[in-house]
């Protein structure tokens, strides 16, 4: 079976879990088991040749450009690991069948669990270091979701979140080592980096390399000062424990550092790096272990310790202590995944896994019993079980390893673990199953049914066989692990009987000492107990919560919906980049001469200033505000007109008529003043960075005007070609509707938009809501007019409205040659109208215009597309305009042009867009109570104000 | 002369019209309509796509005037590519809106999509400066419209500071212009480039102020810090399907960083200096740092999403910074890739906030409706986002380190890997609080009467497009990386526009 199909098949299987639910929780187990045999046999398949020192691959192309492809491989670490992983979790499939309530979601369950499954099967596979990144990420995230299986527990998150975090962590820092490796070697292919020892070793991103690979290895294998997670993690199910916990996922970290170890280990700082946190967690994971009460929390800690055993022994760095780690691994897998499904059957026929609570169970549960004994037996290295075995080659190792120049202090600690890890097994056995049978068990135990204690018996069966016979079980295995793990043949020799050693007398001291120590257990636990300890728990909890709160803190300071702050950062930020641009360089020589200062250029120069200026002192006063704000516009007009530019300030002078009308009747419903209160602090601040925006601007466009253009410019073609090209002598119109049309077709649709917009936030403001509220109790803040509908104002707008039209249709007609055009036309149009509306009122008025404004917008940008689409007729572009003349009798030659019917779009959509906005403010007039005119106005000379009044309603 | 180059701009302007002239008052066709059109975009920008691939970059001449005295459209790979990328977001989106019921929450939603999509496609597609700048307009206040769609007082607030900052942006595009046609005298890109090239460095000074404010233009649009003010309460606060819109708004910032800064102000020349990798890669690592921050901070669910956005635009501008065709096409790959992980979050808040009521992370709500299947997607698109394995989003991550190597290593990558720690703690917190926490609380709530089914099936959609961004990953690094060597050719592009006519 090829090996990628064999990575995928737990992944496949993770769908079917979720589906079969509904045909059962037996059958949905089995299809899941199914699918973890099917896998498992697949391995078995290549059993054989990997053992005769075979390496089998699969590749696959993936994503070459990064070196990142889907390359897998089975060595002899390869399939020790696999094995473990699909032969331990067919086993937990089994278990957690039974051991689930009917409560719990179990399609859910496996579902995770295959995720699980394959993620490890792709690490232990991977032939590329960045597939196996993807693995490593896989495992910690599926993780989390077995953790916080139990939603509703909060130790289930919190235990969840904490994992996710410390491993996450440690995965991050590895993609960083990864890289890193892959950067030295040239290649991330595993097959490649293991053969360039000398390479990785010599570069100088060795350290960094291997520190963050370690941190990977260690946060996910639990050592130490990454171990607090493991315990937390124990609040998932028993079932999850006994597979994540101790068989499998913690181990990822220790099959990572033998992966490595060729090219990695056998350097001083592989030695105190590794050898060192291993040697510390195996005592400290000891140590802690013997006085937790929680069955399954003795359990994580004596997994710490065991796992810094192991860790310990591969950070030796020489070949034999390795070889001695890979049977260790083997050994700690079957026992310590058959005594956490035994705490699980404890904690669920008694329903508690306290130990206190606990003792007696011998007699109650007789099989239970039995494979506990021989698990933790060889927890504690009892000869003749498989812990025993690797117990004593590990002392062997100790004992001929140097720690910095100094041979005892590794045989002592390690001896020192040893003896508390035969304390807390002995106590596993003697307080949960020894003494008296107790009459105040949370629930009468018993035995479980043959499904649930099948998977820790098998286990327990193995424990013994590889104790009796560990080369017919285990050497073959060992050797070609121990083989893939060093890199050259291993010789693998496990025998019992090794005479007279010291490990033997260490051996024999650490079971005297376990055994002294659960004695003395009472006193000593109660002296434990007094000391204060860190708890791991709470400094977690205390680095990520105050580093939350401060994140919120930070964020919502920064982007506290204040805008003026924000305007204030963006323009200082804009000041300095444009000043870091300009002086990075220089900006030529000034080749223009300052022109002499014309008096009327003064005039309006400081009218512009002085009303700039002014703004400072009222813009409290929005009303005012809109007037500085008109003569500001006008002066711009007029600057325009004074520097020859008539269409430019036509624009300029109609659009700034219809905004001010358009501003003043919003402002109606608006508060006329600024209530913000700002401090002298922010004001003087906001007037520096102000100020000095300003300056910028001025000295930018200073610097601009005193130079010529360093190349001719585009506007030279413009003017030679407006005529012959375009067919109009007015450049502005013909770049407007002919060189430029595109940009115009694009704003008249913005203003299109805008129209629309209008309509829709009328619509939305007045369909309920604390807006609706306002306006419906709405009280004039400002002195009404005696008369809304002035006679002298209505008869001199109907006068002036003919009048104004025609002007509009001679801007629109002669646009194309003199100043004018569509957009001119239709604002000069949009005023006549909107005047209208003032004087005789919108409901008069709008009675007799009965025109759409949303089709006015509609037919205007249709208009206006169809004239551009019309020239691919002709096989042109869009918006190539055709012009022609004609010479109609009486009177003149004209010319007639696309580009008018371009233009025509242009001013339909203006005066919709004007319109319709005038219409959505008009009702809002109407909700504030205005009442709708249907009279022209509302004094009319033949008639009494009352009956006017009464009509109005 | 191919006039299908202008029809992602065309289709859009005109659907949006008829809408308003001929379906206004019917919601039913003017979903017929606006899907069918969004449809027949994501057909046509294809064949576009398609058009591009081993072609040099084709023109579209406007008006029929030379370049560079008329505008002119430039559909070359990239722009292809961003193209496609607008329509296929804009069908899921617009799918879900009409699923879930926004569009019929306020006026004219569908026109002022089509708008929307005809403002992003014509920033993608033309070669003019100047038009770049219409065209910002365009997307400007059709998006200004979406946002405030369905209204609302927080979202109207959020609204006016969207359109007023942004506003901001658009006047300093008009001071970016006209300092640039000061000096170079046209605003064809092409033109630009050449005018650009041949300006001596110690006449460059007014040119960099041009671009350097061109570069802040586009960081507005791109949420670069220090002015991605804008971006949180906008995000947070629009509607769930406008916000997943929104996704690609930011991008447009991106491409036009990159369309700039390739073509006409490309790292090292005598004119600019080294001023964009120099600015933009210390804004680009403080943007990430400060979106990872704001997701570990969020108060609520949507404003979180806002800030893992604004943390996936400083991962694509770390690519973009590093101004090599290898870390171009990691750009694009992480653009795409963010684009759409963005917009699934956006929905499946929407979906959340639609049945809890309240997206906000600090109190705990009973269970709600669809809350495991709900749970499930926000998984999947926290993954994405966060940059974990296995979707495309560590593909990206991957790629962006990979493209970074050099001198900076040890910085650019700590700040990537610390901020997806932070991104990923942060989900972490919030996913159990929204999906697990209310497991404590309360028993299952009564199912809701149906559930939205196509509103479902486009975040389905999406997610099923994260996982085959990452099975295609091989092939589609390949294309971004011819699309990133036609970039840094740029001759193809100059030549294409400037080279004459044969009529």
């Amino acid at each position: 079976m090829s090996l990628a199909l064999i990575a995928a098949l737990p992944f496949l299987g993770a769908l079917l879990p979720g589906l079969l639910i509904r045909s059962g929780r037996t059958a949905c187990a089995m299809v899941t088991g199914s699918v973890t045999a099917l896998a498992l046999l697949g391995i078995l398949l290549h059993a054989p040749a990997v053992l005769r020192g075979e390496v089998i691959q699969t590749r696959i192309e993936w994503l070459p450009a990064l070196g990142l492809n889907a390359n897998f491989f089975l060595d002899g670490l390869g399939l020790l690991f696999t094995g473990l992983i699909l032969g331990i979790g067919l086993l937990i499939i089994l278990y957690a069948r039974f051991y689930l309530s009917s409560k719990d979601p179990m399609g859910q369950f496996y579902s995770y669990l295959m995720l699980f499954q394959g993620a490890m099967v792709g690490i232990v596979l991977s032939d590329n270091i960045l597939l196996l990144l993807i693995f490593w990420e896989l495992t910690s995230l599926s993780s989390f979701l077995l953790i916080g299986y139990w939603k509703h527990l909060p130790e289930g998150r919190q235990g969840a979140r904490m994992a996710l975090a410390v491993t996450g962590a440690g995965g991050l820092a590895m993609i960083g080592g990864m890289l890193i490796l892959g950067n030295i070697v040239g290649s991330y292919d595993l097959t490649v980096i293991l053969t360039q020892k000398e390479a990785i070793q010599a570069s100088e991103w060795y350290l960094p390399a291997l520190i963050l690979i370690l941190l990977g290895c260690f946060t996910k294998s639990a050592q130490f000062p990454f171990h607090f997670w493991l315990p937390h993690a124990m609040a998932a199910p028993t079932p999850v424990s006994a597979y994540l916990h101790s068989a499998t996922m913690v181990k990822a970290g220790l099959f990572l550092m033998a992966r490595m170890w060729p090219v990695l280990a056998g350097t001083p700082e592989w030695f105190y790096l590794v050898a060192t946190a291993g040697l510390i967690t195996m005592v400290l994971g000891a140590v802690i272990g013997v006085f937790k009460d929680d069955l399954k929390a003795l359990l994580a800690f004596s997994t710490v310790s065991h796992l810094g055993l192991i860790t310990m022994l591969l950070g030796f760095g020489t070949k034999a202590a390795a070889t001695v780690a890979v049977f260790h691994i083997l050994n700690h897998a079957t026992f310590k995944a058959a005594l956490f499904m035994s705490a699980g059957i404890v904690d669920h026929e008694a329903h508690t896994r306290d130990i206190k609570r606990l003792g007696g169970l011998r007699k109650l549960m007789p099989v239970t019993f039995a494979i506990v004994c021989i698990a933790a037996l060889s927890m504690a290295g009892i000869p003749p079980l498989n812990g025993f075995l690797s117990k004593e080659l590990m002392l062997t190792e100790a004992v001929e390893t140097p720690w910095a120049g100094n041979a005892w202090i590794l045989p002592a600690l390690a001896t020192i673990g040893a003896l508390f890890s035969v304390a807390y097994s002995f106590r596993l056995i003697a307080h949960v199953f020894l003494g008296p049978v107790r009459d105040d068990y949370p629930h009468k135990p018993h035995d479980p049914g043959f499904g649930m204690w099948a998977a820790p018996a098998f286990l327990a069966l193995l424990v013994v066989l590889i104790g009796l016979m560990p080369m017919t079980f285990a050497g073959d295995l060992v050797r070609a692990t121990a083989s893939a793990v060093i890199g050259e043949p291993a010789y693998v020799n496990i025998y019992h009987w090794h005479g007279f050693v010291p490990a033997l007398f260490l051996s024999l001291l650490a079971v005297g000492g376990g055994l002294v120590v659960l004695g003395l257990h009472p006193r000593l636990e109660a002296g434990w107990n007094a000391v204060p300890r860190p708890e791991a728990k709470a400094i977690f909890d205390g680095l990520v919560e105050p580093f939350a709160r401060l994140s919120r803190r930070v964020t919502d300071w920064l982007h506290d919906g204040r805008i003026a702050g924000y305007f204030a950062i963006a323009t200082v930020a804009i000041v300095a980049a444009g000043y870091y641009a300009w002086s990075s360089t220089t900006a030529g020589v000034v080749t223009r001469d300052l022109t002499p200062i014309a008096p009327v250029a003064a005039v309006g120069w400081l009218l512009l200033m002085g009303c700039t200026g002014a703004l400072f002192f009222i813009h409290r006063s929005r009303l005012v505000t809109l007037v500085v704000l008109g003569v500001v516009g006008l002066m711009v007009s007029v600057g325009f007109a004074y520097l020859s530019a008539p269409d430019l300030a036509l624009t300029q002078i109609s659009v700034e008529v219809a905004t001010i009308i358009l501003l003043l009747l919003a402002l109606n419903f608006l508060p006329k003043a600024d209530a913000e209160k700002i401090t002298a602090g922010r004001g003087f601040r906001d007037l520096v960075v102000a100020g000095a925006a300003g300056l910028g601007a001025g000295a930018l466009v200073y610097a601009l005007m005193m130079r010529d253009f360093f190349f001719p410019t585009i506007s030279d073609f413009h003017l030679a070609n407006s005529y012959i090209g375009g067919g109009g002598t007015n450049v502005v119109n013909v770049i407007l509707v002919d060189f430029r049309g595109y940009d115009t077709f694009g704003e008249i649709i913005v203003l299109g938009i805008a129209g629309l917009l209008i309509y829709a936030l009328a619509e939305a403001l007045l369909r309920g809501g604390p807006a609706n509220d306002r306006l419906l109790s709405w009280v004039p803040d400002q002195k009404r007019a005696g008369d809304r509908h002035p006679l002298m104002l209505v008869i001199a707008t109907r006068v002036m409205l003919p009048v104004a039209l025609l002007v509009a249709v001679f801007i629109f007609l002669r646009g194309h040659n003199m100043p004018g055009g569509g957009f001119i036309s239709g604002l000069v149009a949009a005023i006549a109208l909107v005047m209208q509306y003032m004087a005789s009122g919108y409901g008069w008025t709008a009675a007799r215009q009965r025109v759409d404004y949303h089709a006015m917008i509609g037919w205007g940008v249709t208009i206006a597309a169809l004239c551009g689409v019309g020239s691919w007729l002709a096989g042109r572009p869009f918006l190539t305009s055709a012009f022609g003349y004609v010479h109609p009798p009486v009177i003149e030659k004209f010319e007639i042009a696309t580009a008018a019917i371009f233009d025509l779009g242009v001013f339909l959509t203006v005066v919709g867009a004007v319109m319709l906005a005038l219409a959505s403010l008009s009702r809002f007039a109407v909700r504030a109570g205005e009442t709708v005119n249907t009279a022209p106005f509302d004094i009319r000379p033949d008639q009494s104000p009352a009956s006017v009044a009464k009509e109005g309603h | 002369m191919n006039h299908w180059i202008i029809a992602p701009v065309i289709l859009p302007a005109m659907l949006a019209p008829f809408i308003v002239l001929a379906m206004r008052h019917d919601l039913g066709l003017q979903r017929i309509f606006s899907t069918l059109g969004t449809a027949a975009l994501v057909a046509i920008s294809a064949g576009l796509l398609v058009m591009s691939h081993g072609n040099p970059p084709e023109t579209y001449f406007l008006g029929n005037w030379d370049a560079p005295f008329g505008i002119v459209l430039v559909l070359d790979k990239l722009a292809a590519t961003m193209v496609l990328l607008t329509a296929v977001l804009a069908l899921m989106v617009q799918l879900y809106a009409i699923g879930s019921g926004w569009d019929a929450r306020g006026k004219h939603f569908h026109a002022l999509f089509q708008f929307q999509l005809m403002g992003v496609c014509g920033a993608f597609l033309t070669g003019d400066a100047f038009n770049l700048f219409v065209f910002f307009e365009v997307l400007l206040i059709a998006s200004y419209g979406l946002m405030i769609h369905g209204g609302g007082g927080a979202r109207l607030k959020a609204g006016v500071q969207y359109v007023a900052y942004n506003l901001l942006g658009s006047t300093l595009f008009l001071f970016a212009l006209a300092t640039i046609y000061a000096t170079t005298g046209t605003l064809n890109m092409a033109d630009l480039a050449v005018k650009a090239g041949q300006l001596a460095a110690e006449d460059a000074a007014l040119l960099r102020v041009g671009a350097v404010l061109l570069l802040l233009v586009f960081a507005v649009k791109g949420a670069l810090v220090p002015l991605q003010f804008w971006l949180p309460a906008t995000y947070a606060l629009a509607p769930g399907p406008v916000a997943a819109l929104f996704a690609i708004m930011t991008k447009v910032g991106a491409y036009a960083v990159i369309r700039f800064y390739t073509l006409i102000f490309p790292d090292g020349a005598t004119s600019t200096g080294m001023l964009y990798s120099e600015l933009l890669m210390p804004a680009a690592l403080v943007t990430l740092a400060l979106g990872a921050v704001g997701v570990l901070g969020a108060s609520g669910l949507a404003r979180q999403v806002a800030f893992a956005g604004i943390a996936s635009m400083g991962t694509l501008f770390i690519a973009v910074a590093a101004f090599t065709p290898q870390g171009i096409a990691a750009a694009l790959y992480y653009a795409v890739h963010s684009t759409i992980a963005t917009a699934l979050l956006f929905l499946v808040v929407d979906l959340v906030r639609a049945r809890r009521d309240s997206d906000t992370l600090d109190s705990t709500l009973p269970r709600f409706g669809q809350s495991g299947l709900l749970a499930a997607l926000f998984f999947g698109g926290a993954i994405a986002m966060a940059g974990m394995p296995p979707l495309s989003g560590f593909l990206g991550k991957l790629l962006v380190m990979d493209a970074t190597r050099g001198d900076q290593m040890a910085l650019i990558w700590g700040v990537i890997l610390v901020s997806s720690l932070l991104i990923v703690v942060g989900f972490a917190r919030a996913g159990s609080t929204v999906f697990w926490k209310c497991h404590a609380v309360s028993e299952p709530a009564e199912p809701q009467s149906r559930p939205d089914l196509l509103a479902f099936a486009m975040v389905f959609a999406m997610l099923a497009a994260l996982v085959g961004l990452t099975l295609a990953a091989g092939p589609l690094m390949g294309w971004f990386d011819t699309v990133a060597e036609e970039l840094f050719a740029r001759s193809p592009y100059i030549d294409s526009v400037l080279a004459p006519r044969e009529e």
